[in-house]
């Protein structure tokens, strides 16, 4: 098993966090966070994976056949899941500031500054 | 009851999913339902409480039936023992009592309000109950986006939008984290249910992916729990969320990540970490005691009413923190008596606020200096209440949790920090008071009057008016509906009732005994066998805990009558040569909250980094 799906796992996690520590655009910055949500994708099915394993579908391989983990895939399928929603509500928040205060920049939303 | 137990979970959902696909028809039958409803679930998770209880054992039920097959789980767990129900008993009551207040509050909540409400309160439970990491992790999740739908429930203002955004980035990072800390766990140990994982990890040693393991799950949680430095998006989020949300928000929320480090820690890593208790001790009450005191400075310095009890959130988070943080039974039994006794008039004050608005139309203290005598006299009675409770005067309110926490951190040698939480909850109390004060009494002067001692710097940008409330209600009617009222006596008597009896502290004790327990939870768990519970000592009440209890009242009450006398008595106090480097860091201190989702994020890193590097350091 290579280091190689770990490495790249913590790269798009850092390179996502510098984009959105760096936006000045809300759709840039919720582009970024799913890509920082898509470094987990990478790490867990990195974890699953197994050399030479079979897909893990046991409808017509032998039970005893080596396999790459399902539960990992489960997990990530989930994780989409919950990660569209986030992405989902977040840009239609930013559709909310397009139409009400016609802009995108964060810095411009004149936030509750106390 | 066993079987029905899920329940407590899928009804809200099921309810929740009626109102999604069904036509709005009346706003009557809305309220109706929702308040029927929160109140089943409020009758059942009492139901299963007392169940509990009387079994002297966690029940533990498996979803669909998949029981663990010789001492290994396949199947998804919930485990009911005495804190974790108790804890999503008080989500269920909070969120009952958001829905009781917000009937007369808002002018036209939709039914997709209605239906968020019950989302979050099922996965609220969900998340109290679960006896699977990735179930944990999937209401934690559940939890956060209603939460931020919620906050952006008023989104044509661009307060709640960037309230909402600013909190979803912040914590959609810290689920990142958790996810993380998940699959190192599961790369370990091949399991998922925390009973199993404690099992696979218990022989072991804290090597390095356990440590990172730990280290990601605390950073997630804390950014959930709103912990110093991840707290930046609370005061945000809390300051422009729907009252009836900020109830259940403040009131129970928050600290759920702190039961989620307690859980995480009790269930898993107690093996390996054993040994080096001594040491991250101190890690989690450094993070803890300045949690506690940044959010109570800054609660001093708030003159929206709604962001000023987000400080004080943050601050009881803190001492919630330290109590979790001594890693001890007393310690886990003073964190749950401060979360309910703090969360219940955190709530109830929220509520008492939120008729405030609901009659005038403003949030801001200073706007509403003597308006609050047009609300009926009883609700500032009730305000004040619950205000001293929040110090913990003896046998009111706080006061049998910081009782249990002095004991607990005298026991382990950490006596010093009862300093802490004593300063934190004289400024908390004393910032609240002043509040009220200011707005029920018309003490004080009003605009012109500063809380702050040593006066804003020359130049420095005049205070924004942020008086966003108007848009949530409807306006200023004649009379405060009496269900308001209500609402808040009921939580602040309730909040004020958790310290009046002291065989609910060795209850308690026994429950926090179970809970810290990892064998017997394992055993139960997996085996389905019943190990016996360890003595606990009963604790008797002394002298310095009374002690204690009268000096942050009085100090509270001293140091709100003092900001708000006449002549400026405080601003004497302070000696003119410390005024201009005092001034500095306050505004500095008060400029990192800046509003903006990358700055919260620089620092939720830099607070990562940190704590990950402390931790590891713990564990040498």
């Amino acid at each position: 098993m290579s280091f190689l799906p770990f490495a790249i796992a913590i790269w798009i996690f850092l390179v996502g966090l510098y984009g959105v520590v760096t936006s000045h655009h809300l759709v840039h910055l919720v582009i970024c966070l799913s890509v920082v949500q898509s470094s987990t994708y990478l790490l867990l099915l990195g974890i699953g994976y197994r050399t030479n394993g079979a897909a893990s579908i046991f409808v017509d391989i032998p039970p005893n056949t080596k396999a790459v983990d399902p539960v990992v895939k489960a997990l990530t399928l989930t994780d989409v899941v919950v990660g569209a929603a986030v992405t989902a509500l977040l840009l239609a928040l930013a559709v909310q500031a397009q139409k009400r205060f016609g802009t995108l920049d964060p810095d411009e939303l004149d936030p509750l500054r106390d | 009851m066993e079987k029905l137990a899920p329940l407590a979970v899928a009804g809200p959902f099921l309810i929740a999913a009626l109102f999604a696909i069904s036509m709005p028809l009346s706003r009557r039958r809305d309220d109706i339902v929702s308040i029927v409803t929160a109140s089943a679930g409020v009758v059942f998770v009492g139901a299963m409480l007392i169940d509990v209880l009387s079994r002297d054992v966690p029940v533990v039920t498996w979803v669909g039936g998949w029981q663990p097959r010789a001492g290994v789980a396949l199947g998804i767990s919930m485990a009911f023992d005495p804190l974790s129900t108790s804890l999503a008993l008080l989500a269920a009551v909070l969120v009952c009592a958001a829905f009781l207040f917000a009937w007369r509050y808002f002018e036209t909540p939709g039914p997709i309000f209605h239906a968020l409400m019950l989302v979050f309160g099922g996965a609220m439970a969900g998340f109290c109950l679960s006896g699977d990491l990735f179930n944990l992790f999937v209401f934690f999740e559940l939890m956060s986006v209603t939460a931020y739908a919620l906050t952006a429930y008023r989104s044509e203002e661009s307060g709640p939008l960037q309230g909402a955004l600013t909190f979803a980035v912040s914590n959609t990072v810290g689920a990142v984290f958790i996810l993380f800390g998940i699959a190192l766990l599961y790369a370990r140990t091949g399991a998922l249910n925390l009973a199993q994982i404690g099992v696979a990890l218990a022989h072991g040693h804290a090597d390095g992916l356990v440590v990172g393991a730990f280290a990601f799950l605390c950073i997630g949680f804390m950014v959930k729990a709103a912990v110093v430095p991840f707290h930046f998006w609370l005061a945000d989020a809390y300051a422009v969320a729907p009252t009836p949300a900020c109830v259940i928000f403040s009131g129970v929320m928050s600290d759920l990540g702190i039961y989620a480090i307690a859980r995480v820690y009790w269930t898993m890593f107690d093996g390996p970490f054993h040994a080096h208790l001594e040491t991250l001790r101190l890690v989690f009450l450094l993070f803890g005691g300045v949690t506690a005191l940044w959010g109570a400075v800054l609660c001093l310095a708030q003159h929206h009413l709604k962001r000023l009890l987000a400080f004080v959130t943050i601050s009881q988070i803190g001492m919630a923190l330290i109590g979790v943080g001594l890693f001890s039974t007393e310690g886990i039994a003073a964190a749950a008596l401060l979360i309910a006794a703090d969360g219940l008039l955190r709530a109830g004050l929220f509520v008492a606020i939120g008729a405030v608005i609901h009659r005038t139309g403003s949030v801001n203290e200073l706007r509403l200096y003597r308006l609050g005598r047009q609300v009926p006299r009883p609700l500032a009675a009730i305000f004040f209440a619950g205000a001293l409770g929040l110090a913990g005067p003896p046998f009111l309110g706080a006061f049998s949790g910081k009782r249990v926490l002095e004991h607990a951190a005298i026991d382990v040698g950490h006596g010093w920090i009862i300093v802490v939480f004593v300063v934190a909850a004289i400024l908390t109390a004393a910032a609240v008071l002043r509040a009220g004060g200011r707005v029920f009494l018309g003490w004080g002067e009003p605009a012109e009057d500063d809380p702050i001692p040593f006066g804003r710097p020359t130049g420095s940008e005049v205070e924004r008016d942020d008086d966003e409330a108007e848009a949530e209600t409807t306006g200023a009617p004649d009379t405060t509906p009496p269900v308001m009222i209500a609402t808040a006596g009921a939580l602040v008597a309730g909040g004020l009732a958790i310290s009046l009896f002291p065989a609910l502290v060795d209850k308690t004790l026994d429950a926090a005994a179970r809970f810290t327990d990892r064998a017997a939870y394992a055993a139960v768990v997996l085996h389905g066998a019943k190990l016996p519970l360890p003595d606990t000592p009963n604790l008797g009440v002394d002298a310095l805990a009374i002690l204690f209890g009268l000096l942050s009242v009085g100090g509270a009450v001293g140091i709100a009558l003092a900001v708000l006398s006449p002549r400026h008595r405080v601003r004497g106090l302070v000696p003119l040569r410390l005024r201009g480097p005092l001034r500095g860091t306050y505004w500095a201190v008060r400029r990192l909250h800046s509003g903006q989702a990358g700055d919260y994020v620089t620092w939720l890193s830099v607070g990562a980094a940190t704590f990950g590097v402390l931790l590891a350091a713990a564990t040498r």
